[in-house]
């Protein structure tokens, strides 16, 4: 149950809408702290809005987020930004190198990345140092995520948002970054969001599981509740009606 | 010229109305009401310069020169209607433009301080100024629209407005100069410039036509940059609220 875990992030009756159409209802539940919690639903559900409240790319129209206990309004956006990663599904680059787009976080504050540095994160999301000087625009699809992965890491960030990075992805790296993801919770004690559509991985990798449907939070708590789940719209997106 | 000859001008009117009602190209209606607009603004245009340039008055002066701000505002504004305050914006750019060149040409008595001399070289500059400040804001807004998610990224990496915008800034600056910068180079190549042509029809002399044509070549150069710079610096926080949040067009 919800109350027993320590938020990392806490939503409060948070409600989100842009051009006059209702994305996110009344959202009231948490992400807990240090934990991995996974986040699933029929696409249109809200979820990437969700993760652009939480990195504060967009603000609610009414409701409240708390990070780490204190109201989302009371941070200054760029230290808030730095603490609370993001990395979205679509995997944009900057123009230039992969070095260019691992270093920018840096380069954002000023400094730079070391080339041993760079490597390091690039053996840590499965490529090889190789890639360092490749340009961006000829990386495949999963190639891209990894690197946009790579580059959420720099900042070092408490909570890690991570929007469907497997999607492009072979089975084998996206084992590899599910190991990655685990090791980064356990080692850091980093809290970790992962929206997936793959509910095998939502179950495994997940301590904490949300079901969003049509802008709604349906159902959250324990992983396991997604292999029973009690609530009738959960059941039908579980058994795929709802996809 | 005389106001016969320039009537028999008008052959090159007819010329287009004939064409046109021959290929049935339906421009006959907008040729003609091109060419009686051209002729009464002209004409009214004329008889005022010369009203302001006979009295001399720095009232006179100060009132053409806001009219002619007045008018490229207009034009230009509705190219950047998303962005918030785009009026004043424009304004200010062109004063600023206005201050600088003629301070500069005044202050060092590069040309006289006249009537004939301060108003076509304003006209000239806040003209230009305006094409520029189209170009730029038809190209800034295209780029941020094409580039929203790149800027979303450096905002979500923890970036300011300005690391965020400065690619789409920076594109949109150079997208717009390069283009007077590059047929600055072939000039007197390919074309004559119209100020010059119309100076050594008018009889004068041509090496002194071709000083006065490089003087607004420079200043040329000096109004587009400084209004893409300005009018850039100006307008990239406004796309922006207090939350380093990128705001939607709408708002």
């Amino acid at each position: 149950m919800a109350e027993y875990y320590e938020a990392a992030i806490q939503f409060d009756h948070v409600n989100y809408s842009d051009r006059g159409t209702l994305i996110l209802k009344d959202i009231n539940g948490l992400f807990p702290k240090g934990k991995i919690t996974t986040l699933v639903g029929p696409s249109g559900a809200g979820k990437t809005t969700l993760f652009k409240l939480c990195n504060r790319l967009i603000s609610p129209n009414s409701g409240e987020i708390q990070i780490d206990g204190r109201k989302i309004d009371q941070y200054n956006p760029i230290e808030l930004r730095q603490n609370v990663g993001l990395a979205l599904q679509s995997a944009t680059m900057i123009r230039g190198t992969v070095m260019k787009n691992l270093t920018l976080p840096l380069t954002l504050k000023g400094s730079e990345l070391t080339e041993k540095d760079a490597k390091e994160l690039l053996q840590d999301v499965g490529l090889d140092e190789e890639f360092l000087n490749r340009n961006v625009k000829d990386l495949s699809g999963g190639q891209r995520q990894k690197v946009s992965i790579a580059r959420t890491l720099v900042n070092k960030p408490k909570i890690l948002l991570l929007d469907e990075i497997t999607s492009s992805l072979d089975r084998v790296s996206q084992q590899d970054i599910e190991a990655l993801i685990v090791r980064i919770n356990q080692k850091y004690g980093t809290t970790i969001v992962w929206i997936t559509h793959n509910l095998t991985q939502a179950i495994t990798i997940g301590e904490y599981s949300w079901v969003m449907i049509d802008g709604e939070l349906i159902e959250s708590g324990e992983s396991s509740f997604l292999d029973n789940p009690q609530n009738d719209q959960v059941k039908q997106f579980i058994k795929g009606d709802l996809a | 010229m005389t106001f016969l000859t320039l009537s028999l001008a008008l052959i090159f009117v007819l010329i287009p109305i004939i064409l046109s009602k021959t290929l049935q190209l339906e421009l006959e209606k907008d040729t003609i009401i091109a060419a009686v607009r051209s002729i009464i603004q002209l004409l009214a245009v004329g008889y005022i310069l010369q009203f302001v340039f006979d009295s001399q008055s720095i009232i006179y002066i100060t009132l053409m020169i806001v009219l002619m701000i007045g008018a490229a505002t207009q034009n230009a504004r509705r190219k950047g209607a998303s962005i918030k305050g785009i009026t004043w914006k424009l304004i200010v750019t062109f004063i600023f433009v206005e201050i600088l060149t003629q301070g500069i040409l005044l202050g060092f008595h590069i040309t006289p301080a006249e009537a004939q001399y301060i108003i076509p070289i304003s006209g000239m500059m806040i003209g230009n100024s305006m094409v520029l400040s189209i170009l730029f804001l038809n190209r800034f807004i295209a780029e941020i629209d094409a580039h929203q998610d790149e800027i979303e990224l450096i905002l979500s990496l923890g970036g300011t407005s300005k690391q965020a915008i400065h690619s789409q800034l920076i594109t949109s600056i150079k997208a717009s100069t390069i283009p007077t910068i590059e047929s600055q180079k072939t000039i007197g190549l390919v074309q004559l410039p119209g100020m010059m042509s119309g100076q050594i029809i008018a009889g004068a002399d041509p090496v002194q036509a071709v000083q006065f044509q490089l003087l607004i070549l420079f200043l040329v150069l000096t109004s587009v940059v400084v209004t893409s710079v300005l009018l850039g610096f100006l307008s990239y926080p406004t796309l922006f609220n207090k939350q380093m949040q990128l705001l939607k067009a709408e708002e």
